[in-house]
C-alpha cells in the first residue's frame, strides 16, 4: 500500500471505515492542501529571506518595520496588499489565456511536490518513476509562461515569453542528463530508492561518489536549474532593466502574486530534487544525528541551496540570450554527455 | 560611413508598414523605461532580437535654460547652470564661472582655484560612481549599484558640509567660491581618499573582470576612432576609442597644468578598441586619477580667503567667448555673448551628452536589444544636459 | 579548443571571486540610518528652509532682487518723519514698515543667493527639512508681523499722503504756465 495511505491510517485508524475511493480522495485532498499551504508559507518566508539576504549583502537593512523583529511580517503585508489590488486586464488581451497562465504555472510547481520524500515513511506518492514524473510535470510551466506573454498583448511581454521558452527547453537537457548519472548510480528512478542508495554517512552521498565526477554533475545540475527557475544570471525573461518585468508586466494583484509564488516554489522544488539526488535527501550526515527527524534535514539542505541561489542572484550580471544558448548547448550538454560516459564506464568496471 | 539619420525611414514605416515583412517589430523604448537614463525615447526597428534602426527622440526634459539665461543677471544664472547636468553640478558651475571670468578679466584667488579643483574632481568621482552603479543595473548586476552609492554618499556629505546642498550646489561663483572650507573639511577629504581607493579594487573584483560582464560588454557597440571624432564625441566615450584627448591636458584651464595625472585611453584589453567595456573601464580608472589630483591639491592648497575676489556687482564688458571644460561626460562648452549689461545677451551651451547620444543610430544596426541597452548605457548620458 | 576551456575556467574563477566579495559584505554592518527612529545631524550650512528674522529687516529689497525665481515678495511703506521704528540688532535704523514679506517655499530653488546681499543678515537658511504640509498654500510663509488692521491703516495713510502730494503738484502747474 502507498506509504501516504499507511501514514494516514496510522494517524487516524477510524478512516478505514470509509469506502476506499472516499478514503483515498480525502487523504489526497488533505495532502494537497497541506502541501499548498507549505508552498505558500515557504514562498512567504523565502521572499522575506531574499530581501534580508540581498539587503545585508548590499550593506543595508531590508524590511525592519512590519512585525517588529526585522520586519518578518513584511511579506504578509505585501500579500494582503496584492489581494486588495484592482485586477487590471488589458483591453485587447486574450482573456481566457490571460487568466489561466498564473494558475497553470503554480499548478506545475505544486504538482512536483507529490514525489518529494520527506522522511522514511512520508512521501505523498511513491511512484517508481518519480524522477521522470518530476521532469515532465515541471516542463508544463513553459506553456503557461508562453500563454502569459502572448495573452498580454504587449510586445515586450512577448519578447520575455519567447526568450523564456527557448531558455527553459534548452536547459531541460543538461538537467535530464545530469540526473541520468544519478540514476546510473542508484539503479532506480524512484525518489525514495535514490535516497536509500545513499544511506551511510556523509561520504556515501551521491555528490561524493566517483569523485570528482558526481560533483561536476551536481554543479551542472545546479546551473541548469537556475535557468529553469528564471533566476539571475538567467533571468532574461524578467529582465528588469530591459523589459520592465518581461512576461508578467501586465499582471497585477493576485495574478502577479501567483507568478511570484510559483517562482519561489519552483526554487524550492529544484533545490529539493537536487538534495534528494545528490545530497542524501532526508538522511543525516552522521549516524549519531539521526534523532533529528528527516524532514528537518531535507528542508535544511534545500534551504541552503535556495540561499546559494539567492547569493548568485545578487552577485552576477545577466547573460544575453545567445550566450545563454551557448552555455547550454555548447558547455553544459557536452560536459553532461561526457559525464554519463565516464560514470557508466566506472560503474560497469567496478560492479 | 554610417547613415546620417534614420529619422525619415522609421517614421514612414510607422505610418505605412510593409505588409510583406512580417518579422519586423517597431518597438518603442519609451520615455518611461528603467534603462534609458532619464526621459529618453528610442524608437527601434527590430528583426526578431536584432536591431535594424534606432532613433532617439529627445526633448522630454526641456526647461528653456538658454531662454532663462537671457533674463537673469550673471550670478543668478549659476543655480540654473547647476541643473543641466545634475550629476556633475560643480563641473558645470566651473565651466560657466571660468568663461565669464575670462570674458570680464576677473582674476581668481589661489585658494579659490585649489578649492575649485578639489570639488570638481570629487564631483567627477561621484558622477562616475553613478555611472558604474547604473551600468551594472543595466547589465543585470544589482549589488554594485548599492556599493557605488554608499561611496557617493560620503562625497555628498562632504559637499553638504562645504556648500550646504547635496546635489545642486551653487558653489563655484564668478570670481571665486561661495564659502570657505569649514574646520576639518580638508582632513575629511583626505580621509575619504584613503577610504575610497581600495574600493575600486572591490568594484573590479565584483563587476569589471567578471566573465559574464565582459561577455556582455566586450565587442558590443564598437566605435572606431574616426567615427567617434566625426560625430563629435568627447570625454571618456572618445578616450575609450583610443583617442588620447583630455581638455585638462590638451587645453588646460584653471590650474590643471600644475597637477600630474595620466590620461586613460581604451586599449581593447578585453575585445576590440572602442567597445563598451573600454568606455566603462576608462571611467573606472579615471576615478583613480581623480583621487590622485585631489591628493596633490590637498597637499599644495594655500591659506587665504577664497571669497575676496568675488565682485559685488558682476560687470562683463561687451564681447563674446567660447570656453570649454572637461566634465565627466566630455567637453562642455559655453558660448557667451555680452553687450555690457547686467544680463547676458546669449548663453549657449554645448552639451557633451548631446553629441555623445547622436552616435546611437550609427552603432545600433546589428546589435541585439540587450546589447543596445549596454551600448546606450556606456555612453553615459544625462537627459538634463541633452535637453537643457 | 584551448580558448574554450580557458573561457570556462575564467568564468568559474571570476564568479567565485565575485561571490566571495558579496559573502564578505554579508557580515559588514549596514550603513542604513533608520529614519525616523534615528536622525542624523545636518551641517549648519545646509540649505533646507529659509527663515527671516523680521525684526532685523530694513526693507532694502536686496534679497528680492537677488532671487532667480522671484519667490520673495515684499511690500513697504515709508515711515513718517517722526516715526521711530527702532534699530536692528547691528545698529541700523529701520526706515520702512515691512507690511508684507512673503516667501513662497514651493517656488524657492534653495540656491542661497538671497542670504548674501542682506546687510543685517536677517534672512538665512536653516537645516530644518521636515516642513512638509498637505496644502500647498501653507508653503507660502508670511514673515511680516503687522495685523491686517494695522496694514489697512498704514495703507490708507500712504494713499492720503500720495493724494496730498499729487494735489500739491497740480496746484503748482498752472502757475508755471502763466
Amino acid at each position: 500500500m502507498e506509504p501516504l495511505l499507511k501514514f494516514a491510517l496510522d494517524l487516524i485508524p477510524g478512516l478505514s471505515q470509509l469506502p476506499h475511493w472516499l478514503f483515498v480522495t480525502l487523504v489526497a485532498l488533505v495532502a494537497a492542501a497541506v502541501l499548498f499551504g507549505f508552498a505558500s508559507v515557504f514562498s512567504l518566508f523565502a521572499i522575506w529571506l531574499e530581501r534580508k539576504v540581498s539587503a545585508h549583502m548590499q550593506d543595508r537593512l531590508g524590511p525592519m518595520e512590519i512585525g517588529g523583529w526585522h520586519g518578518w511580517a513584511q511579506t504578509i503585508a505585501d500579500a494582503l496588499k496584492l489581494l486588495m489590488k484592482e485586477d487590471i486586464i488589458p483591453k485587447e488581451a486574450d482573456r481566457p489565456l490571460f487568466k489561466m497562465a498564473p494558475a497553470i504555472v503554480f499548478a506545475a510547481a505544486l504538482a512536483s511536490f507529490a514525489v518529494i520524500p520527506w522522511s522514511r515513511s512520508f512521501i505523498p506518492s511513491d511512484m517508481n518513476v518519480g524522477l521522470l514524473y518530476i521532469l515532465s510535470v515541471s516542463s508544463l510551466g513553459v506553456i503557461a509562461i508562453l500563454m502569459g506573454g502572448w495573452a498580454s498583448n504587449n510586445k515586450w511581454s512577448l519578447y520575455g515569453a519567447m526568450r523564456s521558452v527557448s531558455q527553459i527547453i534548452s536547459y531541460e537537457i543538461p538537467i535530464s542528463l545530469s540526473l541520468i548519472t544519478v540514476v546510473l548510480i542508484s539503479g532506480t528512478l524512484s525518489m525514495q530508492g535514490i535516497v536509500h542508495g545513499q544511506e551511510g554517512n556523509l561520504l556515501s552521498w551521491n555528490i561524493f561518489r566517483y569523485f570528482p565526477f558526481m560533483f561536476v554533475a551536481f554543479v551542472i545540475y545546479f546551473i541548469a536549474s537556475l535557468a529553469e527557475v528564471n533566476r539571475t544570471p538567467f533571468d532574461l525573461p524578467e529582465a528588469e532593466s530591459e523589459l520592465v518585468a518581461g512576461f508578467h508586466t501586465e499582471y497585477s494583484g493576485m495574478r502577479f502574486a501567483f507568478f511570484f509564488l510559483a517562482e519561489y516554489t519552483n526554487m524550492f522544488i529544484v533545490s529539493a530534487i537536487s538534495t534528494v539526488a545528490f545530497l542524501g535527501g532526508w538522511l543525516p550526515p552522521f549516524e549519531f544525528l539521526s534523532f533529528i527527524p528527516g524532514p528537518f534535514w531535507l528542508f535544511g539542505k534545500a534551504l541552503f541551496l535556495v540561499f546559494v541561489q539567492m547569493w548568485l542572484r545578487w552577485t552576477l550580471p545577466r547573460l544575453r540570450v545567445d550566450q545563454l544558448m551557448y552555455t547550454s548547448w555548447k558547455v553544459l550538454t557536452p560536459f553532461s554527455f561526457a559525464l554519463i560516459l565516464i560514470v557508466s564506464f566506472w560503474r560497469v568496471l567496478t560492479l | 560611413m554610417a547613415q546620417n539619420n534614420n529619422f525619415p525611414e522609421t517614421r514612414y514605416e510607422l505610418i505605412n508598414p510593409d505588409p510583406l515583412k512580417t518579422d519586423e517589430y517597431i518597438l518603442n523604448m519609451g520615455p518611461q523605461h528603467p534603462s534609458t537614463h532619464g526621459v529618453l525615447r528610442v524608437l527601434l526597428k527590430t528583426d526578431g532580437e536584432i536591431v535594424e534602426a534606432a532613433t532617439p527622440y529627445i526633448g522630454y526634459l526641456h526647461r528653456t535654460f538658454e531662454k532663462h539665461a537671457e533674463r537673469m543677471t550673471w550670478p543668478q544664472i549659476v543655480p540654473y547652470v547647476d541643473r543641466m547636468d545634475y550629476l556633475a553640478s560643480m563641473n558645470n558651475d566651473l565651466g560657466y564661472a571660468l568663461a565669464v571670468e575670462k570674458l570680464a578679466g576677473i582674476e581668481v584667488n589661489e585658494r579659490a582655484s585649489y578649492l575649485r579643483v578639489i570639488v570638481a574632481e570629487l564631483n567627477r568621482i561621484a558622477s562616475h560612481l553613478v555611472f558604474l552603479g547604473t551600468y551594472g543595473l543595466d547589465i543585470g548586476a544589482f549589488t554594485p549599484f548599492l556599493y557605488a552609492f554608499r561611496e557617493r554618499e560620503r562625497i555628498i556629505d562632504l559637499f553638504e558640509e562645504i556648500s550646504g546642498s547635496r546635489l545642486l550646489y551653487n558653489y563655484i561663483w564668478i570670481g571665486g567660491v561661495a564659502w570657505d572650507a569649514p574646520e576639518g573639511w580638508l582632513q575629511k577629504v583626505a580621509d575619504f581618499c584613503d577610504y575610497f581607493e581600495p574600493k575600486i579594487k572591490e568594484y573590479n573584483d565584483l563587476l569589471s573582470f567578471n566573465k559574464i560582464f565582459i561577455d556582455r560588454t566586450a565587442n558590443v557597440g564598437v566605435i572606431p576612432a574616426d567615427l567617434a571624432i566625426n560625430y563629435g564625441l568627447s570625454g571618456p566615450s572618445l578616450r575609450g576609442s583610443g583617442v588620447k584627448f583630455d581638455l585638462r591636458k590638451n587645453d588646460p584651464y584653471c590650474i590643471y597644468d600644475r597637477f600630474d595625472f595620466d590620461v586613460i585611453v581604451g586599449e581593447g584589453a578585453k575585445g576590440t578598441v572602442g567597445d563598451s567595456w573600454d568606455r566603462y573601464f576608462v571611467r573606472v580608472q579615471e576615478m583613480r586619477e581623480s583621487v590622485k589630483i585631489v591628493r596633490q591639491a590637498l597637499k599644495d592648497i594655500p591659506d587665504g580667503d577664497p571669497k575676496e575676489k568675488v565682485p559685488r556687482n558682476v560687470r562683463v564688458p561687451a564681447g563674446e567667448i567660447y570656453f570649454r571644460s572637461e566634465t565627466p561626460r566630455g567637453e562642455l562648452g559655453y558660448y557667451i555673448v555680452s553687450n555690457g549689461g547686467k544680463n547676458p545677451v546669449r548663453v549657449k551651451v554645448r552639451a557633451p551628452a548631446f553629441s555623445n547620444l547622436s552616435i546611437l543610430p550609427a552603432i545600433a544596426p546589428g546589435l541585439m536589444v540587450a546589447d543596445l541597452v549596454a551600448a546606450l548605457g556606456s555612453l553615459d548620458i544625462v537627459l538634463g544636459e541633452i535637453d537643457r | 579548443m584551448r580558448e574554450y576551456f580557458k573561457n570556462i575556467y575564467e568564468a568559474v574563477a571570476t564568479i567565485l571571486v565575485g561571490m566571495w566579495v558579496t559573502l564578505r559584505h554579508l557580515f559588514v554592518p549596514a550603513v542604513t540610518v533608520q529614519y525616523p527612529h534615528e536622525r542624523e545631524e545636518l551641517p549648519p550650512r545646509s540649505r533646507m528652509q529659509l527663515y527671516v528674522n523680521i525684526d532685523d529687516c530694513i526693507g532694502c529689497r536686496q534679497c528680492e532682487r537677488a532671487c532667480p525665481v522671484d519667490c520673495i515678495e515684499i511690500d513697504l511703506i515709508k515711515a513718517g518723519k517722526d516715526e521711530d521704528l527702532g534699530l536692528t540688532s547691528n545698529g541700523k535704523k529701520k526706515p520702512f514698515h515691512v507690511i508684507r514679506f512673503d516667501i513662497d517655499m514651493a517656488k524657492c530653488c534653495f540656491c542661497n543667493l538671497c542670504t548674501f546681499p542682506c546687510p543685517t543678515e536677517c534672512i538665512y537658511m536653516t537645516p530644518n527639512f521636515e516642513y512638509a504640509t498637505e496644502d500647498r498654500t501653507n508653503l507660502n510663509y508670511h514673515f511680516a508681523n503687522y495685523t491686517p488692521e494695522q496694514i489697512e491703516e498704514l495703507v490708507k495713510r500712504e494713499e492720503e499722503r500720495k493724494a496730498a502730494l499729487a494735489k500739491a503738484k497740480e496746484a503748482k502747474k498752472p502757475d508755471q504756465n502763466a
